[in-house]
C-alpha cells in the first residue's frame, strides 16, 4: 500500500463530499434529530400507568386502600369505573392498563376470616409493562396491609419486627435510579452510528459504479486496498464527528453520565466505524448497484442492532441459537462497550474482549471487501 | 384506461419475475427475520445469573437463598468466598446480582429483630433489575411472612390464624402466562412489512427514473394517474403476499393465538399497505438520486420503528413524543395487529385506529400522487 496514493484518494473523496453540502448537511443533521427522538422516544419505565377502579364494596376500608392507589406515582387513577362491564370495556380499548376490583364481601371477609383479596386485573398484551404494573401493584398492598397488621400486633403488644422480620436493601450500580434512559441512550448512539455507518459507505462506492467513474479509478495505478481505505478515511472522519455529536447531546440533553475514558470511547467508536464503514464497501462492491446495496444495508444494519445488540432486549434471555447469532452481529460489541463507558468508568483494560471482537471483525471484513473488490474488476 | 393500468401491472410482475434477487428479497429475508427477531426480542427475566454470599450459614440464611434458585427465574452461579470476590464481580455483565447475607442474620430472627438482605444489583439494563427486584420482594416477602407466621404460631397460636391478610389476585388477561413472544410476534410482523414495503417502493421508482425507463413508459399514451396505479398497485399485492406470509409463519411456529376476526385484521393490512406506499411514494419523489432516498428511507424508518410501541410503550414516552407518535402510520397497525391477535376485539374497539390511519393514508398518498404526478409532468 503507498501512503501518497491513498493520501490522494483520501483528498479526491474530501473534494467531492465537500462539493455536494447537501449531503454533508445531512450527514450531521441526521443523527442529531435521531438521538433527539430515539433518545424521548425509547423509554421502557411505567410510571403513571392509566388505572382504572372499581370498588363494589364502597367501604371505609376499600376507599383507604384506593387512596393508596392515588396517593402512587406508578398510577394514574384516570376513572371509577361504574361497574365491571365498564371495566372490561375500558381494557379492551386500551384506555387503562390496570384494573383494581375491590369486591362486594372486601370488608366482611377480613372482618370474619381475617384474610381478603383485592384483585388487579392487567392488559397482558405488553407482558412487560404488565410485569411492571402487577410488581408495583402488589407494593402498594402490601404497605397498605402491613400498615393494617401493625395497628392489628399493637393491640397485643406485638412490634412491627414481628410482621415484617426481613429487609431487603438494595444497592445499585451504575444506573442508580434504575432510569431506562441510562440504559437504551447510549445504545441509541450505537444504533444512529450504524445507519450512518452504512449509508455513507454503502453509497461510495455503489454510486462510482453506476456512473462509470469506477473504470477511470481502475485505469490509475491505484491498487484495490489503496481506493478502499482511501475512500473510507473521510467517512471515519464524518463518523467520529457524528459520534462526538451523539455523545454530547447523550450527555448534555439527556443527562446521561459519562464515566468511562475518552479514550476507550474513541477507540470503540474508531474500530466500530471501520467494521461498518467495511461492511457497507462490501456491499456495495459485491451488488454493484444502490438498490441491492440497500436492501442488504438495511437488513444488516437497523433490525439487527436493534433486536440482537443488547440495546434494549437482553442477550442473556434469548435462546442459545439466537444467542450463537449474536456474537456475528458487530454491534453488539460496541453497544456493550458504550454502556459500560457511559455508565460503569471503563477503561480501555476493561473493554478489552469487546475491543479485540471488533478489531477481529476489522481485519475479516477488510480482508474479504479487498479481495471482493479485487474480483469484480476481473 | 384499464386495459392500459393492467397491461402496465402485467410489465411490472414479469419484471419481478426475471429478477432473481427480487424473488429472493421478498420471500427468505422476511421469513427469517420473523424467526430470528421473534425469539430475540423478549424482556422476560428468567434463569437470571446470580452471585450469593453467605456469612452466615445458617438453617434460615440457607432456606431463603434456596428460595431464589427454586423460583426458576434466578440461577445461583456464583457461591462468593468472601467480600474482595464480591468487589470483583461487579462491572462483570454476566452476572448482574449478588446477593448478601452478612453474619447474625439467624441471630436476628431468632430474637424478633429485623434481618437484612443485601442486594448489589448492577443497573446498567434497568428493566432487567426492575423485574428482578419485583421478584426479590416477592421472595423475601414471603420468606418473611412464613418466618412470621412460624414464630407467632409458636409465641401466641391464639391469635396466628387471625391475623389480617389482604392478598392481590393477578389476572392478567389476554396473555396469561406473560409471553414475550404473544407481544412481540404480531410486532414484528408490522415492522418486517413497513420496512420492505417501504424501501422496495421508493428504490423501484427512483431508479427507474435514474436509469431513464421511467421516461420511457411516459412516451407511451398512459396517463399519469395510471401509471401511479400501475406502478403502486404491484407493490400493494406484494406486500400483501408478505403479510400474509409472515403472518403465517410468525403464528404457527410461536403459536400466537389469533382471536379476532381475520377481516377486521385484513382492512387493517390494507389501511396500512397503502400507507406505507404512500410514504414509499412521497421518499421517491422526495429524492433525484437512490442515495438521497436511502437517506431519507432511513431517516423515516428508524424513528417510525422505534416510535411505534413495538417495544417501548407510547404512555412512557413524554407528552410531546407522544404527539409525534400519531404520525407513524405503524403505531395504528400495531394497535389493530395486538388487538385482533390477542384482545380478539373488532371494529367497535379498533375504530378509532382505522379512521386515524384512513386519514394519514389519504393525507400521504395525496401528497405524494400530487408530488408524483408533478415530477412526471
Amino acid at each position: 500500500m503507498n501512503l501518497r496514493r491513498t493520501a490522494a484518494m483520501s483528498r479526491k473523496e474530501f473534494i467531492q463530499i465537500r462539493r455536494d453540502p447537501r449531503s454533508l448537511i445531512i450527514a450531521l443533521f441526521l443523527p442529531l434529530i435521531q438521538i433527539l427522538l430515539l433518545g424521548y422516544g425509547a423509554r421502557l419505565d411505567a410510571n403513571h400507568i392509566p388505572v382504572y377502579v372499581l370498588d363494589q364494596e364502597g367501604s371505609q376500608d376499600s376507599q383507604a386502600l384506593l387512596k393508596a392507589f392515588q396517593a402512587s406515582s406508578y398510577f394514574d387513577v384516570v376513572k371509577v369505573a361504574k361497574n365491571y362491564r365498564a371495566l372490561v370495556k375500558a381494557i379492551d380499548a386500551d384506555q387503562c392498563k390496570l384494573g383494581i376490583v375491590i369486591p362486594w364481601d372486601f370488608s366482611k371477609r377480613l372482618d370474619d376470616a381475617g384474610r381478603t383479596s383485592v384483585q388487579a386485573i392487567v392488559d397482558g398484551t405488553d407482558d412487560n409493562s404488565a410485569q411492571l404494573a402487577e410488581g408495583y401493584a402488589q407494593a402498594v398492598v402490601e404497605t397498605y396491609a402491613s400498615n393494617m397488621q401493625l395497628d392489628w400486633f399493637g393491640r397485643y403488644g406485638l412490634s412491627q419486627q414481628a410482621i415484617s422480620p426481613l429487609s431487603v436493601d438494595y444497592r445499585t450500580w451504575f444506573n442508580e435510579d434504575l432510569e431506562s434512559k441510562n440504559f437504551i441512550i447510549p445504545g441509541t448512539v450505537a444504533l444512529v452510528m450504524a445507519l450512518m455507518g452504512a449509508l455513507l459507505s454503502s453509497l461510495t462506492i455503489a454510486r462510482e459504479w453506476e456512473r462509470g467513474t469506477m473504470e477511470q479509478l481502475i485505469a490509475t495505478p491505484v491498487t484495490a486496498m489503496e481506493i478502499m481505505v482511501g475512500k473510507l478515511i473521510p467517512y471515519l472522519v464524518i463518523g467520529l464527528i457524528d459520534a462526538v455529536l451523539c455523545a454530547v447531546f447523550a450527555v448534555g440533553w439527556f443527562a446521561v453520565p459519562f464515566r468511562g475514558g475518552l479514550g476507550a470511547f474513541f477507540l470503540a467508536t474508531t474500530l466500530f466505524l471501520i467494521v461498518i464503514l467495511g461492511i457497507g464497501y462490501m456491499i456495495s462492491v459485491a451488488t454493484k448497484n444502490q438498490l441491492g446495496a440497500s436492501q442488504y444495508a438495511l437488513l444488516v444494519t437497523l433490525l439487527p442492532t436493534t433486536m440482537l445488540s443488547g440495546f434494549a432486549f437482553p442477550i442473556d434471555q434469548m435462546p442459545a441459537p439466537i444467542r450463537a447469532i449474536t456474537y456475528v452481529v458487530y454491534s453488539r460489541y460496541y453497544v456493550s462497550a458504550l454502556k459500560r463507558i457511559f455508565l460503569s468508568s471503563a477503561g480501555i483494560s476493561d473493554l478489552v474482549p469487546e475491543l479485540v471482537a471488533m478489531t477481529i471483525y476489522a481485519v475479516v471484513i477488510g480482508f474479504f471487501a479487498t479481495r471482493a473488490f479485487r474480483k469484480s474488476l476481473q | 384506461m384499464f386495459d392500459r393500468i393492467w397491461r402496465m401491472i402485467v410489465k411490472e410482475f414479469r419484471q419481478l419475475r426475471r429478477d432473481k434477487y427480487a424473488r429472493f428479497w421478498l420471500t427468505v429475508p422476511p421469513i427469517l427475520q420473523m424467526l430470528i427477531y421473534g425469539y430475540a426480542a423478549t424482556f422476560e427475566v428468567n434463569h437470571l445469573q446470580i452471585a450469593v454470599i453467605d456469612f452466615d450459614h445458617s438453617q434460615e440464611s440457607r432456606d431463603l437463598l434456596s428460595r431464589f434458585a427454586f423460583t426458576g427465574r434466578f440461577d445461583v452461579a456464583e457461591t462468593l468466598p468472601n467480600e474482595q470476590a464480591l468487589k470483583s464481580l461487579i462491572g462483570r455483565s454476566d452476572i448482574p446480582m449478588a446477593l448478601e447475607i452478612e453474619p447474625g442474620f439467624a441471630e436476628l430472627l431468632r430474637k424478633g429483630q429485623t434481618a437484612h438482605l443485601q442486594v448489589i444489583v448492577d443497573g446498567t439494563n434497568s428493566n432487567t433489575a426492575l423485574i428482578a427486584v419485583g421478584y426479590i420482594n416477592q421472595i423475601a416477602d414471603q420468606f418473611a411472612q412464613d418466618y412470621a407466621g412460624n414464630r407467632l404460631n409458636q409465641m401466641m397460636p391464639a391469635i396466628a390464624a387471625s391475623v389480617p391478610q389482604i392478598s392481590l389476585e393477578q389476572r392478567p388477561w389476554y396473555n396469561p402466562d406473560l409471553n414475550s413472544q404473544w407481544f412481540f410476534v404480531p410486532g414484528v410482523i408490522g415492522s418486517i412489512t413497513l420496512m420492505m414495503v417501504v424501501n422496495l417502493t421508493a428504490f423501484a421508482i427512483v431508479r427507474e427514473r435514474e436509469i431513464g425507463t421511467l421516461e420511457q413508459v411516459m412516451v407511451t399514451p398512459i396517463r399519469p394517474f395510471e401509471l401511479i396505479l400501475g406502478k403502486t398497485i404491484p407493490f400493494f399485492l406484494v406486500g400483501l403476499a408478505d403479510v400474509v406470509l409472515v403472518a403465517v409463519v410468525g403464528t404457527l411456529w410461536f403459536q400466537v393465538p389469533f382471536r379476532g376476526n381475520p377481516l377486521v385484521l385484513l382492512l387493517g393490512v390494507v389501511l396500512f399497505l397503502l400507507s406505507t406506499l404512500g410514504v414509499g411514494l412521497l421518499i421517491s419523489t422526495l429524492s433525484s438520486t437512490q442515495q438521497q432516498a436511502f437517506a431519507s428511507g432511513f431517516f423515516f424508518l428508524n424513528p417510525a420503528f422505534t416510535l411505534s410501541g413495538f417495544a417501548f410503550p407510547i404512555t412512557s414516552m413524554p407528552k410531546a413524543m407522544q404527539m409525534i407518535t400519531y404520525l407513524d402510520p405503524l403505531r395504528y397497525f400495531l394497535v389493530i395487529l395486538r388487538g385482533t391477535f390477542l384482545k380478539g376485539v373488532g371494529l367497535g374497539v379498533l375504530w378509532p385506529q382505522m379512521v386515524a390511519l384512513a386519514l394519514l393514508t389519504s393525507i400521504l398518498l395525496l401528497i405524494s400522487v400530487a408530488r408524483f404526478r408533478k415530477s412526471i409532468d
